[in-house]
């Protein structure tokens, strides 16, 4: 470190009550920047959990699909009429619905029921327990270890429940990459005993999952099913159009925006403030130096110094915050949905550098104007 | 005879345009010289901040010149001026402005940090200035625990730490009681005025006037020049 920065880092540290206020200003702003925009991404991602989950490339839905969870039933030809599309390599049904489970201790759960295609079982979770094969036999349901799991009671293989007056045993548990949004567990059968065990509508179809023969064949084949009169979407654009849903057509993602801004406005109102105020004690200290020799171009540096030097400890010290508090929130609340993303930490980073220009350039403005000749007219 | 180090010619400033024009310092000529004590005097608002300032570099003149070591220091840039003032001028002011978050060694060592020295190198050499100015066993201590004798000589240490040729003092008693404020001075003419050294000092303290070599008085933005033998004189008037 260069000796001028070295005296900036020791006029900032040996502050003590002004730089903790500017640290406890930027954590405070970079912590509630990271831990709305880490909700949002957890929503985000748990609203796509079905999808992420079956990582099909294609989806094949009815075009009115706002999200995963509300199905708009297919008619049986469509897979036909899929299948038949140059380019598809497969293509499998899928359901997905929702059923109220009673559980062997009388207490009723809602619970996702996902029906894998028969005979290829496309989009089966990863097992823990149990063999995948067992789901082909009577009343067979494979539970879903996630963070809902314990609202089935913790079930072994073996467990039993009931499901519309069937019965249903537990045959193996699984574990897949995300928990669904809507706190509820899921199951996972055949798509035949899903249509067998719970009510329908004429239509059955919830999507159909389609791997084309290559990647160049997706075009073609979104081109395809939209003339039948459906719309195609690959895994990523799905997620997207879910994502969309959430942010612009509820109030979630208007919300946690107004919630980053405020949070940023506080962290600029308290970071910006104080900085200021140890800007102006400073500045006849500033304006000596300036008259014993320092150059503006010094002086400039002590002050982006400083606050830069801040800003990074306090953006450090925000996130680790932030993640430890996700950390002790989910110990207590399993279901607890934040991620921290690599998005969400360069999101806040560039809002704690805009936050410290902001505040640095009313420093400098002040530094650069005091007048050598000042401190001698007292 | 002594060589010359400041060689002030023609030296005019004013502030303000119109009727608010203030002419604060009006056709000053003078030299000072190495190895003197030079005080500038009169009452307040006669002009000897701005004369002090422009002689200094820090306020530039709208016409005359400046010349110390044969140039004018007002034909160059503002960052070579300002390394000119960081080599060959040392300041102690009126209130000090010692930084209250550094200890007094460091303090002292401002200006050969600002010329890029090593910061222990630096902070070793602001030892031994201040054991000149009997510190040393203050070294540690933040400014603001010093009376304010002794911040005095750690704003005088300061301004020699980097062995300047001309010292400029602006008011080096009006923080301080008569004693030690008079001590202060008598203090820099034994120890700190060298054979290669100019010390300018701006007061109205007629306490301290023995400790000049000469005494100038301005008034009005005026200059007379007045020899050390018309000291009594001075305090006649």
């Amino acid at each position: 470190m260069s000796g001028i920065l070295h005296i900036a880092y020791k006029l900032l540290v040996n502050d003590r009550s002004k730089y903790a206020a500017l640290l406890v200003g930027i954590t405070f702003a970079v912590f509630l920047m990271i831990e709305m925009t880490s909700l949002f991404a957890g929503i985000l991602t748990r609203s796509s959990a079905t999808v992420i989950n079956i990582g099909a490339s294609i989806w094949v839905m009815d075009p009115a699909i706002q999200t995963v969870a509300n199905t708009i039933p297919l008619p049986d030809y469509a897979l036909d009429e899929v299948r038949s599309i140059p380019g598809v390599k497969y293509a499998v049904p899928l359901y997905s619905g929702s059923a109220l489970l009673k559980l062997p201790d009388g207490v009723y759960q809602a619970a996702n029921i996902i029906g894998l295609d028969d005979t290829s079982l496309f989009g089966r979770p990863a097992l823990d327990g149990g063999n995948i094969e067992d789901i082909y036999a009577e009343n067979a349901f494979i539970a879903v270890k996630d963070s809902e799991f314990y609202k089935l009671e913790n079930p072994k293989v073996g467990a039993e429940f009931e499901l519309n007056d069937h019965r249903g045993v537990i045959v193996g548990i699984a574990h897949v990459a995300s928990s669904g949004l809507f706190g509820v567990p899921t199951l996972y059968t055949t798509y035949n005993r899903a249509l067998q065990y719970l009510p329908n509508t004429r239509f059955t179809i919830s999507y159909l999952l389609v791997e084309p023969k290559s990647p160049a064949d997706v075009a073609s084949i979104k081109r395809q099913v939209a003339a039948a009169g459906y719309l195609a979407l690959t895994k990523d654009e799905f997620i997207q159009k879910i994502s969309n849903f959430y942010k612009y057509q509820t109030g979630i993602g208007t919300n946690m925006l107004i919630m980053t801004v405020i949070s940023f406005i506080i962290g600029l109102s308290i970071s910006g403030q104080t900085f200021y105020t140890f800007v102006i004690e400073n500045l006849e200290k500033f304006g000596a130096l300036k008259a014993i020799g320092a150059k503006g171009c010094e002086l400039i540096s002590m002050i982006l110094f400083q606050a830069a030097f801040v800003s990074l400890t306090g953006y450090g010290i925000g996130v680790g915050l932030c993640a430890f508090i996700i950390w002790l929130a989910r110990l207590y609340l399993p279901d607890y949905a934040a991620i921290i993303t690599f998005s969400n930490l360069i999101l806040a980073f560039i809002m704690v550098v805009v936050i410290a220009a902001i505040s640095s350039y009313v420093g400098v403005r002040k530094v650069l104007r005091i007048e050598p000749f000042d401190i001698f007219r007292g | 005879m002594a060589k010359t180090a400041i060689e002030a010619v023609g030296l005019n400033k004013w502030f303000g345009e119109g009727e608010a024009k203030t002419h604060a310092v009006k056709d000053v000529s003078f030299d000072a010289y190495l190895g003197e004590i030079l005080y500038v005097v009169g009452p307040s608002g006669s002009g000897k901040t701005t004369m002090l300032s422009m002689i200094s570099g820090i306020l530039r003149p709208n016409s005359g010149t400046v010349n110390i070591e044969g140039s004018d220091i007002w034909s160059l840039g503002t960052d070579a001026l300002a390394e000119f003032r960081l080599r060959k001028i040392g300041f102690v002011f009126q209130d000090f402005h010692l930084f209250p978050r550094l200890t007094t060694a460091e303090n002292v060592a401002i200006p050969l940090i600002l010329q890029k020295r090593n910061w222990d190198a630096a902070l070793k050499e602001a030892h031994a200035d201040l054991e000149i100015v009997g510190l040393k066993d203050r070294a540690q201590l933040p400014p603001v625990k010093l009376s304010g004798g002794e911040q005095q000589r750690v704003a005088i240490a300061r301004a020699i730490v980097s062995r300047p040729d001309i010292l400029i003092l602006d008011e080096p008693t009006a923080s301080l009681d008569g004693d030690t404020g008079r001590n202060i001075v008598k203090f820099v003419r034994e120890h700190i005025l060298t054979d290669q050294r100019c010390i300018v000092i701006v007061t109205h303290d007629s306490r301290i006037y023995e400790f000049a070599d000469r005494i100038v008085k301005m008034e009005d933005g005026k200059m007379m020049k007045i020899e050390r033998t018309n000291l009594e004189n001075l305090n006649a008037q």
